[in-house]
């Protein structure tokens, strides 16, 4: 008998040691061909030239006071990371009132504290929804005031990071279930239910998210009756949640299609209903399959969000413009988008890091299978 | 024969044009082992799964357990918790252990408390002499030990009927025997049994009864000492020449 579960009568040898070290290994690596020596080279030059300058640039030359004297001596030869300095409470919280700032970074904090925990599977009990309610109205406590002697600051002055992180949140969220019973819906065996699917997944797919922005900032408030009334911000929420869905329920098909069908067969076999099948066989060995794809789509919502600028919301690309409306520092816009791009930046990299940890922890039964007889 | 479990009345089905279920008359009584064989392509498989309405039949009218299968989503699920199965491909669950995959039926669809559901499985698992792996993948196990965990998820609803589609063809063929011990356990202990199989031998000292079919017709339905002494049918005795040792 062979494979992992064939008793193991004889013991391994040890591998021998591979000869040569880091020599050998460049050479294999980098030096094998003429072309490999001609890119290697190549990159090494590139590096050279590149590399001592933006240090300088960035780093040894530039002035990380909020002066702008010092700033404007620079004639752009350098960094002013003064503009940062001066700016960046504008930029991370837009024009949410000055003295009160301390209440939407908490309420950030909060809500990435709780995605660290969220974070690691052993924690997905329970326990969860009402952390996450929990966190939620502290979030939305904290922002709007009105309570416990925190003065009110309507949603309208919402912005930068909070807004970005709740848009990106909730729209990400409320669009899981929506677009896993969508994706369900086009491939169920009940016409309306398939029709019904189809045409919204195809519909909204077929629009720009900023016609949807539009239509439900200035449409939803004419045509939805008063009960239905929602602010702008819940109307934004909505329309980057309603969006979303339909692109999540093209990645989930994907992965319900890339399914044996033996496995739908085997559970309705052993008299499982169909939600049954659905819930315990189908969705958790699919839904696995589409974490790369799912990742792709939660980094470009959270991209996406700098579109609500045009429904005069401020999240952090907003509110960086409204930062460089100041006109003695609007010359260093340069250092102000690097300064945004850096976050969003950051914050990718994590998630893409963390996507990758998850998949391999999720998906430990499809290395087994692949090691498996 | 005992009284009758499964009963086809000119059962037809079509996949789009073409015919695979050509008035299909047959009846399973309690107890019974019957083996289904055939050329491939000629409906053995489309047979059994309609049983547990994994594939529809267009015509005629089939009973099983003294339920007529219809469109009654209900009707159905009741009959699959009667009717196990085993397959080809095993079609275990990769992302559940072992116990898992044997718990799962039990505890979603008779609702069985966990502990009650566990001591079930081990119960079935030790029956296939397999209850060690109990913690592991699927991915884990060879085949021939996949596919007795399969058998040992089908039987831990407590079936009254078992349907076995090819179970030993994608197996090793060292492998082969320890499902077919398996299957003889089972048949030792009087449980009903469809089986298509390839597995001649098996046929020969388990089967009451050797179903031979062709293009969607039961050409021959007879005990297997007449069936492999007189075959009727010429393409019978083709398919015996071709599948049966020398």
């Amino acid at each position: 008998m062979t494979g992992p579960g064939a008793p193991t009568d004889l013991a391994a040898r040890p591998r021998p040691p591979r000869a040569g070290g880091a020599w050998r290994w460049a050479r294999r690596n980098l030096l094998g061909s003429p072309a490999s020596v001609l890119a290697t080279v190549v990159a090494l030059a590139a590096a050279a030239a590149v590399l001592p300058r933006a240090l300088r640039w960035l780093v040894l030359d530039a002035v990380w006071r909020a002066d702008y004297q010092a700033c404007r001596a620079l004639e752009h030869r350098a960094a002013c990371w003064g503009m940062i300095a001066e700016k960046h409470r504008l930029i991370l919280f837009g024009r949410y009132p000055h003295e009160s700032q301390w209440r939407p970074a908490l309420a950030t904090a909060l809500v990435v504290a709780a995605l660290l925990v969220t974070a690691h599977p052993r924690a997905w009990r329970r326990w969860l929804l009402p952390l996450w309610c929990g966190v939620l109205a502290a979030f939305l406590l904290l922002m709007r005031g009105g309570l416990l002697g925190l003065a009110p600051v309507e949603p309208g002055s919402w912005g930068g990071l909070p807004l970005t992180v709740l848009l990106t949140l909730v729209g990400m969220t409320a669009s899981i279930p929506l677009g896993v019973a969508l994706a369900l819906g086009r491939r169920s065996s009940l016409p309306t239910v398939r029709v019904v699917a189809t045409s919204y997944i195809e519909l909204t797919r077929g629009v720009p998210l900023i016609t949807v922005l539009f239509v439900a900032s200035f449409v939803f408030p004419l045509v939805l009756p008063s009960w239905m009334a929602l602010d702008a911000l819940g109307r934004t929420a909505l329309a980057i949640t309603l969006f979303q869905a339909a692109y999540l329920a093209e990645v989930v098909r994907g992965g319900l299609q890339a399914l044996p069908r033996g496995q739908a067969e085997a559970a309705a076999s052993l008299g499982l209903s169909w939600w049954s099948a659905q819930r315990r066989v189908v969705l958790p060995q699919a839904l696995v399959l589409v974490i790369p794809a799912f990742v792709n789509s939660l980094l470009s919502t959270f991209m996406d969000t700098s579109l609500v600028t045009v429904v005069s919301m401020y999240d952090l690309t907003g509110a960086l413009r409204l930062a460089l409306g100041d006109p003695q520092w609007r010359a260093f816009f340069v250092e102000a988008y690097l300064f945004v791009g850096a976050i969003y930046l950051v914050s990718c990299l994590a998630l893409s890091r963390y996507s990758h940890w998850l998949e391999g922890r999720l998906g430990r039964w499809t290395r087994r299978e692949a090691s498996g007889a | 024969m005992s009284e009758p479990i499964i009963t086809f009345e000119r059962v037809n089905k079509w996949f789009g044009a073409y015919h695979a279920l050509r008035d299909v008359d047959l009846t399973v009584g309690r107890g019974e082992r019957i083996v289904v064989c055939g050329p491939s392509g000629s409906g053995k498989s489309t047979l059994i799964r309609c049983i547990n309405r994994l594939e529809e039949h267009e015509a005629g009218r089939l009973v099983v357990d003294g339920v007529e299968l219809t469109d009654d989503v209900k009707a159905v699920e009741r009959i699959r918790r009667e009717v196990g199965m085993v397959f080809q491909q095993f079609n275990l669950f990769p992302h559940l252990t072992v116990l898992e995959n044997v718990t799962l039926a039990p505890t979603q669809v008779l609702r069985l408390p966990l502990a009650e559901a566990e001591s079930r499985a081990r119960e079935q698992l030790a029956r296939v002499h397999i209850a060690d792996q109990a913690a592991k993948y699927p991915g884990q196990l060879s085949g021939g030990q996949q596919q007795r965990v399969a058998i040992a998820r089908a039987l831990c609803m407590k079936p009254r009927i078992m349907l076995f589609d090819e179970p030993t063809s994608a197996l090793d063929p060292e492998m082969v025997k320890e499902v077919l011990d398996a299957m003889l356990e089972l048949a030792g202990a009087g449980m009903t049994m469809v089986v298509v199989t390839h597995e001649m031998g098996f046929a020969r000292s388990v089967a009451d009864r050797v179903v031979f079919m062709d293009q969607g017709r039961i050409l021959e339905d007879r005990p297997p000492a007449d069936f492999f002494s007189r075959p009727e049918h010429e393409r019978a005795r083709d398919f015996l020449a071709k599948v049966l040792p020398r």
